[in-house]
């Protein structure tokens, strides 16, 4: 255990079981003193406010490196391709990578998988990609899993990276798990924040927790590569750089044939502007009080000339529209310019999912909702009143 | 067949609350629940057993003691057997260490599984990787995002989605699934589920019991380290306009929209 207790100092207060994010700390039936259990991750929330001092880190033994740290350089991106379109967040990626691997004073690599795919080469120079990896091969075709992960374990082990950051989407997250384990390294999913330390070259990774209520900040001290996957439209997509470029390496990986078999793929979004990506969102809560009134919201988003409708989770579940279009912790994390929240509360797990809009509206009749807590422009009222005379207006 | 469903207790965090004044985390009467997504792997799991009559469905567990609770609720709602990796060593495990000890564990089930299950995430720390984790100790294939899937002659054809849509997909089984929320309604333990959890002794497996390298598991085995923990910074507002007619409010919004050149 890395957490000492000195029973002895305990008082017994219980002001470290209050805080720990773990529920790793019990008190003791007998007499109040605290004790820890398995959950513990040594975080450290408990020692800081321990009244008394009873409660302290002992060094964790460092675990055993998989290879010398300074052996790897370089700062690589997954660069997220879906039938030969890139994805956004390999740009957003880029921006962020670029910024990250000038600090450090490396190249700024980007890999990408796929089977005829040499069309999505160029846009990755112009925004800021050094090198590109490619692998084009049959097995990665159609995305699963085996075939992509062993493509990436492979192109690490070669090129011996010491950041690898991919897209926290259905398939970074699907993939690059097993890459982790491939490569023998640590992996810090859906981050919000990331920067290094030039000196020590560490990547500092923070993400939020527990429903977005406490950040962590995590490192991954001595495997290399360090990993991350980021949730697409954390951060901004740089401009790109006309003309800009770089070198290409076209990398020789021996795949097996996918072990998944891809039989029937649905675009289920193929009449609706998808949340992920629009300028401009207008999202439906529990007090739209029906599927019908999402009719109203569809009205608004044509009046602002085609914006995308979303929803919370409490519409969602109540069947009023599809998952598709949920926004927040399990739903998608959104970045519009105009973010049109109406009737929504704006709990803690749908304000992660868009709270980093560039200007967000909330309509609710409850003046206390917390969702005014983020609203750049809130309107205290009902929505059936207000959203009419808003199509009106816009109208006009 | 024999479906291993990996079960996870976790805090429930919508109760979580951040102290105002502290900003520290107010966890008080906090209770612990099985991670929703891990109901309806498991659900997955009983509706399968009900169409191919002599399956088996473990339900698997690591985590302090007080996790058998989840072990029972599992077995309420129609686990055949359950397994409580429960070991100081395995304290601070990541998500690979964790990934490696669950994997260990799944190796000694008899017979060999025939689906192994996840969530698609648990609830306190959303990662979504242990999943995907096991399935590469394990040697197996993993469909993330699950939420349809069919057996039949030894091949699953399974539904996920996608950010935009879904895809179907055929895979020889064993492989492992990670199950999101949209697959099914989680049923309630019956009160014979209830009966038999109630007298279900639940006796905690060891690290070594399972053979796992006292290298690869617990704090020192986590490539990763939490080094700080805080709470988001409290959020500002802006304006908030009340008692106005509605048509006033909302023509002073398409000015102020107008005026930031967003529209
Ligand atoms: C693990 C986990 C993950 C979650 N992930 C998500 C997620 O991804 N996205 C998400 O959204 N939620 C998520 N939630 C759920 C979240 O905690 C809330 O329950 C949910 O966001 C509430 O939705 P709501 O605001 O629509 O409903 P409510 O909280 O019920 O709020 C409805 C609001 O509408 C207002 N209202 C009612 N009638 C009117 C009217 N006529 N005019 C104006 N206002 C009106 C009310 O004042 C109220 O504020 C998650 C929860 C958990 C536990
Ligand atoms: N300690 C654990 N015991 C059993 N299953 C777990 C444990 N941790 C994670 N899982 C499983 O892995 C899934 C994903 O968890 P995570 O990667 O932590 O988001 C969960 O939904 C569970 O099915």
């Amino acid at each position: 255990m890395a957490l000492n207790i000195d029973l002895d100092l305990c008082t017994g207060c219980g002001a470290c079981v209050a805080v720990c994010p773990f529920c790793a700390l019990t008190q003791r039936a007998s007499d109040g003193k605290v004790e820890v259990n398995e959950a513990c991750t040594a975080c450290g929330a408990c020692v800081e406010v321990c009244p008394v001092g009873a409660l302290s880190l002992a060094a964790a033994p460092a675990a055993p490196a998989a290879a010398a740290p300074g052996a790897f350089r370089g700062l690589w991106v997954v660069a997220e391709q879906r039938r030969g379109r890139l994805q956004e967040v390999a740009f957003e990626l880029l921006g962020k990578g670029r910024e990250l691997a000038d600090q450090l004073g490396v190249r700024l690599g980007a890999v990408l998988l796929g089977y005829g795919v040499g069309d999505c080469v160029a846009p990755l120079f112009e925004h800021g990609a050094d090198r590109v990896y490619v692998v084009d091969h049959p097995a990665l075709e159609a995305y699963t899993s085996e075939p992509y992960a062993e493509a990436m374990s492979e192109l690490i082990r070669r090129h011996k990276p010491e950041i690898v950051l991919a897209g926290a989407t259905s398939i970074g997250r699907g993939f690059i798990a097993r890459v982790a384990i491939q490569v023998n390294t640590g992996l810090t999913a859906d981050c919000t924040e990331l920067a290094v330390d030039p000196e020590t070259r560490q990547l500092l990774q923070t993400r939020p927790a527990f429903g977005g209520n406490i950040l962590a900040t995590i490192l991954c001290p001595n495997h290399r590569p360090q990993m991350a996957t980021v949730r697409p439209k954390v951060f901004a997509r740089p401009a790109p750089e006309a003309g800009r470029t770089g070198e290409r390496l076209d990398e020789t990986v021996e795949l097996k044939a996918p072990v998944v078999r891809v039989l029937e793929t649905v675009n289920a979004m193929q009449n609706e502007v998808n949340v992920a990506g629009a300028e401009f969102i207008v999202t439906g809560g529990r007090g739209l009080g029906g599927a019908e009134n999402f009719k109203l919201l569809a009205e608004l988003a044509d009046a602002l000339g085609g914006a995308a409708v979303g929803a919370s989770r409490a519409a969602v579940d109540a069947g009023w529209i599809s998952s598709f279009h949920q926004v927040g912790q399990t739903g998608k994390t959104v970045r519009p310019k105009i973010y049109i929240a109406c009737g929504v509360s704006g709990q803690i797990q749908h304000l992660v999912g868009m709270s980093s809009s560039d200007t967000i509206i909330a309509i609710n009749k409850d003046p206390e909702a917390p969702i005014f807590a983020v609203a750049d422009i809130g309107i205290v009222g009902g929505l059936f009143e207000v959203v009419p005379e808003l199509i009106k207006a816009l109208r006009q | 067949m024999h479906i291993v469903v990996c079960v996870k207790q976790v805090p429930n965090t919508t109760q979580v609350r951040i102290h105002p004044e502290t900003n520290t985390l107010v966890r008080d009467g906090v209770e612990s629940v099985m991670n929703p997504f891990d109901e309806n792997a498991l659900e997955m799991a009983l509706q399968l057993k009900e169409k191919h009559p002599g399956t088996k469905v473990t339900a698997l567990t690591m985590g302090p003691a007080q996790a058998a609770a989840v072990l029972k609720e599992a077995v309420g709602r129609g686990a055949d057997e359950v397994m409580l990796l429960c070991d100081k060593a395995f304290a601070g495990s990541d998500t690979w260490a964790t990934s490696y000890a669950l994997s260990r564990a799944i190796g000694t089930l008899e017979p060999k599984p025939d689906l192994v299950l996840f969530g698609k995430q648990a609830i306190d720390g959303d990662t979504a990787q242990v999943g995907p984790g096991v399935a590469d100790w394990l040697g197996l294939p993993c469909i993330t995002y699950a939420f349809g899937i069919e057996v039949a002659g030894g091949q699953a054809v399974v539904q996920r989605a996608f950010e935009d849509g879904y895809e179907r997909l055929e895979v020889a089984l064993p492989c492992a699934l990670t199950v999101l929320k949209e697959a099914n309604v989680p049923r309630m333990a019956s009160l014979r589920g209830k009966m038999a959890a109630k007298k279900l002794e639940i006796a905690p497996v060891t690290a070594e019991q399972i053979g796992a390298d006292p290298s690869r598991i617990g704090l020192t085995a986590s490539p990763t380290r939490v080094v700080k923990i805080f709470s988001p910074p409290p959020k500002t507002g802006g304006v908030k306009w009340q008692g106005e007619e509605p048509a006033a409010m909302a023509r002073k919004l398409v000015e102020a929209l107008r005026e930031r050149q967003v529209i």
